[in-house]
């Protein structure tokens, strides 16, 4: 049986990227370790390298193809022994199964690869996300949301870009209007950004203002800190927030406390930002959600956007604030398409939640990542006849309590979706303000969808369970609203 | 004398504002080697934890300079002096770190500034406050809590600041001034401003693993910095020998090529020499330099220590023979020819200048309760 050479994924969270070129053809015979083609995702350009030895049998996809699905079978190889006898089998046996998945016996001697099968077969059967990305799925439904902009002025032109170019327009923006932005962090200049955020910025705006730190959270947060009290205006790229624990002593102590300590004399104007939460499959260290950790403490703003126009908007408010904000992005979002107002200078104002969707029977209230579940919960709870109002608060602080309390006074019923633990989180913080103060509008006990109270694992299937999903969403508001 | 680095091992590396960007990179530069600035000579004796030598023999004081040296360091003593005496009376509360005995420090590295250099330090920073110019009322009705002080009484005796004399705190956490005062000399980088930033911290401090990032940036990218390591022997109760592996603290820098010397911190010349070197030597673009200044804390670690772990003689030793305001007072009665009494006349100045601040910060109200509420957010 020819072995089937499958889409590679370059990082854990890409889900499709274009074969760009073959650089074998047909009849080639190939070592471990040839180059025999390059793929291309918006990040970046990788080569991908054979791992058997063996004659290319059958090239799959063609070169230049779009959007071809990790795990997509795309050349088949033929080892020592194997002939095109071979060859006509196996393309028998796909044809007639229809999924692409390895031969049983590399499966069993590959497990990244049984996992692969895991992915396809799932993705198939419309479930969610595959194995080692519990989201990737609703990204297709994001793109159907309409915008519902009301900070926008009617008539305007929306753009189609990533939350990720999305990011990168609002630092540029920025920095072309105020020299005293600049940009530091572990790889955001030659390299261009580990997550690509920082794409091009180094090529506009030079050395001077695009800087390259060393490995070093705690030490370049304490200068961004440093150079902010003096009136600079740092945005300080954590490569993910799980690093940024090291420098926590400089967020809270110095940053957050300053203003208060100095008698309102000493402004510390700096934006932290970075991905935060679970990316997929880089387990407990790599993957936690910061939300609530830092919601709590004052002196300190916190942003957590879904939406790319969100994302470009509070960052750009975040920028020109005159305090310190912590800005929560997502790996997982980065590469999601969302429409953006195309306008000279689209700011939108930090501490303002966002009605998502309108509903009157139940109110979900989510931020970042977690809208994908609230918003995908929602649909599929509206075919059952509940109707949800979906509130992305996008700043976690300060807290739009406002709109949320609105909503609850309106639809009796709360559900709270967030990616971080259970205890004392984003959720539990507003329970309680809702019990004190929409008490005798609660039809139901609010209740929060969260991570599981366990560090992050690694196995596909665990992490799985470990992170919130729409359907644990589509539980908890059938709860609240006493249906089956 | 000691001095960090030799000029044959180092390799020299130069940037500025101006070349790093038309090098169009902060990445590893390729200047080619050039002799190391021309440091002070070393002594043939090496260091030692005495405060006897001094990397900079002391320069000749002028009259003038050492009146103002005098004046200014007693204000220090006589402030702190009553500052103790008020939390005895329980009309400052928490933590007070007296700067008794380290006078010399922060008045001789004073001199050697100019407008628009930063000023950054820990907890023990009512010395440097002073010595930057601001003024004893406001500091110490911050001791006291009051809403004439410098922080409007939110900050207490760790935490005050000045924009107006480009003092930058007043840090309460070990270490954690360092990457700050970094940021303040990225700042002067940035903008070209010529300004340079002098960041203090204690022999405890050094062993900060923030401390080193800060070298390893501010050497990267030959940021002007002056780190003056406060060495006056102890971190609370742990002598520098029982808490560094190596006890020369100028020499911290070398694994990063910043040069360090090591200086008597208790005379007062020899402080402003040193000073005037370093910061011509970060002005000029050469980078980050360190001043261990060997000097020594009369009072307890804060106004609750016990002082069990060193005798009464060590300290006695110190105050007799090497009190920095003392040596200034000796050279005004007698090379200047003073008079007793045109000294105690400066002592009295001095001490109406302290009892105004105390009387102030007795009787200056608190905050106002809505205080509570102010200065967490800049409006934006
Ligand atoms: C990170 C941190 N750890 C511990 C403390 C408690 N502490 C306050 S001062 C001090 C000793 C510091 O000694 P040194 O740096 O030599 O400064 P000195 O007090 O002698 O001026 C300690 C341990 C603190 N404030 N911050
Ligand atoms: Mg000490």
């Amino acid at each position: 049986m020819p072995t089937e050479i499958l889409m590679p994924a370059l990082s854990p969270t890409m889900e499709e990227g274009k074969l760009a070129k073959w650089t074998v053809k047909e009849g080639d015979e190939v070592a471990a370790g040839d180059v025999i083609a390059e793929i291309e995702t918006d990040k970046a350009t990788m080569e991908v390298e054979a791992v058997d030895e063996g004659t290319i049998a059958k090239i799959l996809i063609g070169e230049g193809t779009d959007a071809v699905k990790v795990n997509t079978p795309i050349a088949l190889l033929l080892m020592e022994g194997e002939d095109e006898a071979d060859l006509r089998e196996a393309g028998g046996a796909r044809k007639s199964n229809g999924a692409a998945h390895p031969n049983g016996d590399a499966a069993e001697a590959a497990p990244a690869q049984g996992e692969a099968k895991a992915a396809s077969e799932e993705s198939e059967s419309g479930k969610l996300g595959r194995a080692d990305g519990p989201v990737s799925v609703l990204v297709a439904m994001d793109k159907a949301e309409p915008p519902e902009e009301p900070e926008v002025p009617e008539g305007t032109e929306f753009v189609e870009q990533t939350v990720r170019e999305a990011l990168r327009d609002a630092m540029a923006e920025e920095m072309r209007r105020d020299g005293e932005v600049f940009v530091m962090g572990e790889e955001v200049a030659e390299y261009q950004g580990a997550y690509k955020v920082t794409q091009g910025l180094l090529a506009e705006f030079g050395a001077r203002r695009v800087i390259d730190t060393p490995i070093t959270e705690h030490g370049f947060a304490g200068l961004g800190v440093g150079a902010a009290f003096a009136g600079l205006r740092p945005v300080v790229e954590f490569m993910t927030w799980n690093f940024g624990m090291q420098a926590m002593d400089q967020i809270i102590n110095s940053a957050a406390k300053t203003l208060y300590m100095a008698g309102g004399q000493m402004g510390c104007p700096i934006v932290f930002r970075g991905p935060n939460g679970a990316a997929a499959r880089v387990a407990a260290q790599h993957s936690q959600d910061f939300a609530a950790w830092y919601s709590h403490v004052p002196g300190l703003k916190v942003i957590q956007p879904h939406t790319a126009a969100d994302a470009k908007g509070l960052l750009k408010a975040a920028i020109r604030d005159p305090n310190p904000v912590i800005f929560l992005e997502n790996e997982i979002l980065y590469g999601q398409t969302f429409p953006v107002p195309e306008l000279d200078d689209f700011v939108l104002p930090i501490g303002k939640a966002k009605i998502a969707r309108k509903g009157g029977d139940a109110t979900i209230v989510s931020f970042g990542i977690g809208m994908t579940h609230a918003l995908q919960a929602a649909e599929a709870l509206a075919e059952e006849g509940i109707d949800c109002e979906v509130i992305d608060l996008r700043t976690l602080r300060p807290m739009d309590m406002d709109t949320v309390i609105a909503s609850v006074k309106k639809t009796n019923r709360c559900v709270t979706v967030e990616e971080g633990w259970p205890q004392s989180s984003v959720g539990s913080f507003i329970a309680a303000e809702l019990m004190a103060k929409a008490f005798d509008w609660l039809d139901a006990p609010v209740l929060s969808v969260t991570g599981k109270d366990v560090p992050m694992p690694y196995a596909a299937n665990l992490e799985k369970l470990a992170l919130p999903s729409a359907k644990d969403v589509v539980a908890a508001v059938k709860a609240v609203s006493y249906a089956d | 004398m000691a001095e960090a680095n030799t000029s044959s091992r180092t390799r020299s590396r130069r940037s500025n504002a101006q070349n790093r960007g038309k090098s169009g990179s902060r990445g590893p530069r390729k200047t080619p080697e050039k002799p190391r600035q021309a440091a002070p000579k070393a002594a043939d004796k090496p260091a030692t934890e005495t405060a006897e030598k001094s990397a900079f023999d002391p320069i000749v004081f002028s009259r003038d300079e050492d009146l103002k040296a005098y004046r200014e360091m007693l204000l220090i003593r006589r402030f702190e002096e009553k500052a103790g005496q008020l939390y005895g009376m329980g009309l400052i509360g928490g933590f007070c770190h007296l700067y008794i005995g380290q006078e010399a420090v922060v008045v001789g590295v004073q001199f050697a500034l100019k407008q628009g250099d930063q000023v950054t330090t820990t907890y023990r920073d009512h010395g440097h406050m002073l010595a930057t110019g601001m003024e004893p009322r406001g500091v110490m009705a911050e001791l006291t809590g009051r809403r004439g002080g410098y922080s409007k009484g939110k900050g207490g005796s760790m935490h005050m600041f000045s924009r107006e004399k480009n003092f930058y705190g007043g840090h309460g956490i070990v270490g954690a001034s360092v990457p700050l005062g970094t940021g303040l000399a990225f700042a002067n980088q940035y903008r070209d401003n010529g300004a340079i930033s002098v960041t203090y911290f204690g022999d405890g401090a050094a062993n900060q693993g923030q401390v080193y990032e800060s070298f390893n940036m501010a050497k990267l990218w030959d940021l002007p910095v002056v780190y003056v390591i406060e060495n006056n022997q102890y971190g609370m109760g742990t002598s520098v020998a029982r808490a560094s592996a190596t006890t020369e603290l100028c020499k911290r820098g070398q694994s990063f090529d910043i040069p360090g010397h090591q200086v008597d911190g208790m005379d007062v010349r020899a402080v402003k020499a040193a000073a005037d070197f370093a910061a011509e030597h970060a002005r000029s673009g050469k980078g980050p330099i360190i001043l261990e200044m060997l000097t020594y804390r009369y009072r307890g670690h804060s106004m609750s220590d016990p002082a069990k772990y060193r005798s009464k003689e060590e300290v006695q030793k110190m105050r007799t023979e090497h009190d920095a305001i003392e040596q200034v007072k000796q050279r005004l009665l007698g090379e200047h020819k003073l008079s007793e009494d045109e000294v105690k006349e400066i002592d009295k100045e001095v001490r109406a200048i302290v009892n105004d601040a105390a009387e102030f910060a007795q009787n200056d109200p608190e905050p106002d309760p809505s205080e509570l509420w102010t200065d967490i957010y800049v409006e934006a």
